[in-house]
């Protein structure tokens, strides 16, 4: 595998290959934590400071590592660094840390986290291996981040709600609601939302790559835009 | 060393590198956990207890009661008790556990009533929580004598506390434990200022 330059790497990691939206890995936190904002960027942060550690210490070990203990190492190294990563959030984060509780932990059973190491950063250098993992978890996080702001506006009704946990006293003034009485669609603030809101989204993509390939599809017959990247 | 040992030693290595990562967070952050811990607790409390009603340190004063699940904070006004706060779990919930904090007044009298944590329903089973709704605000002045111990139940059951529309499960699990609670005060109320 040749070495992906920097604009490759981002291009993958935030739409080609987009984590949430095209290798549907970890879908778990994903549709589980995104029924705010705030959830949904307390998780993102923390998958993707795990992501980027991980990529970051295969690819450091790649001269030494082995073949045949090689997904022993990975999953040694990924539950590692979200130990640290849970306690630092229970340490700095409490209230964020007792919402997203178990989900926490689970960020060690993120495919995307050992897909990435397994089939990028032991095979690359350690500059694209890092930029690999802030790149994939950023992708992820923003899948997050658009489906918590769609559920909450539509489920809740509110915005930014409970940005204190994050960001301290002056997120108490970001939270945004509309109007008092304002409940929202109870529908999307549940699971049933998250799959609706998640289907919509890869929906999108997939309208807008249609648009995007419209010149060359008269001269060359394309096949469906997911299919060829979702077994990456 | 022979080659088919190197991947032990390897893997070894890679287990005492992150042994030693995660026991050095752990010191850094261990200080300030606790502290974060007993804030909340702290926070907590004095939700219910009336500013100025007292003047010891009840998330210190504590009593836990050994197989009954259930930890007690001591709030006291010069060593006279003023209130018991229990914090307790009503296994019945919609989604799991509910837990609880129960304040009481020595004289049977309820303080407060909050949910702590839970997973209830949003939208439906969450009325419990004082952020949604502040049904639990209902609990305040009651006893064992209002309602009579009969009537400690949802409308819906016969009793007299409101259920929410569409979830019944919720309240009615919040209403059996906070009762239960008032029962076990009402029994053990001298040793538990002791």
């Amino acid at each position: 595998m040749s070495t992906p330059n920097v604009s490759d790497i981002l291009y993958q990691g935030l739409w080609k290959n987009n984590p949430g939206l095209v290798q549907l890995l970890g879908l778990c936190p994903l549709l589980a934590v995104s029924n705010t904002f705030i959830n949904a960027l307390g998780m993102g942060m923390a998958t993707t400071l795990v992501l980027t550690s991980s990529n970051f210490v295969v690819a450091l070990s790649r001269p030494v590592l082995r073949e045949e203990i090689r997904i022993a190492i990975f999953v040694l190294v990924i539950a590692g660094f979200v130990g640290v990563v849970e306690l630092v959030m229970n340490a700095y984060f409490y209230e964020l840390y007792l919402i997203l509780g178990i989900f926490i932990p689970l960020i060690v059973t993120n495919c995307i986290i050992i897909g990435r190491a397994e089939a990028f950063a032991s095979r690359q250098p350690l500059w694209a291996a890092t930029l690999d993992g802030f790149v994939m978890g950023l992708g992820f996080t923003l899948v997050l981040l658009l489906l918590g702001s769609m559920r909450e506006i539509v489920g809740s009704a509110t915005l930014f709600a409970d940005a204190h946990l994050l960001f301290g006293e002056w997120g108490q003034h970001m939270s945004i609601s509309f109007g008092e009485d304002a409940r929202g669609i109870l529908l999307f603030a549940l699971p049933p939302g998250a799959f609706i809101g998640l289907g919509l989204l890869v929906a999108i993509k997939n309208v807008i790559d249609e648009k995007l390939s419209k010149p060359k599809t008269v001269a060359v017959q394309i096949s469906s835009p997911t299919t060829a990247d979702a077994s990456a | 060393m022979p080659d088919w040992l190197k991947p032990g030693w390897l893997l070894g290595l890679f287990a005492l590198i992150f042994i030693f990562l995660l026991a050095f967070t752990y010191e850094q952050t261990r200080e300030r956990i606790a502290i974060q811990e007993q804030l909340r607790l702290e926070a907590q409390l004095k939700e219910i207890l009336v500013a100025g009603s007292y003047d010891n340190e009840p998330a210190t004063d504590v009593l836990e009661i050994e197989g009954d699940k259930r930890t007690v904070y001591r709030a006291r006004l010069q060593g006279q008790p003023v209130a018991a706060l229990f914090k307790t779990v009503a296994k019945d919930g919609y989604s799991g556990s509910i837990n609880l904090l129960v304040g009481i007044k020595p004289n049977g009298e309820l303080l407060g009533v909050r949910a702590l944590a839970h997973r209830e329903t949003p939208g439906l089973g969450d009325e419990i929580d004082l952020r949604r709704s502040d049904w639990v605000l209902d609990f305040a002045g009651r006893s064992l004598r209002n309602p009579m111990p009969d009537d400690w139940a949802v409308k819906k059951d016969g009793g007299v506390f409101d259920a929410f529309t569409g979830a019944t499960i919720t309240p009615r699990a919040v209403v059996g434990e906070v009762k239960k609670t008032l029962i076990y005060f009402q029994a053990h109320q001298h040793e538990l200022f002791q």
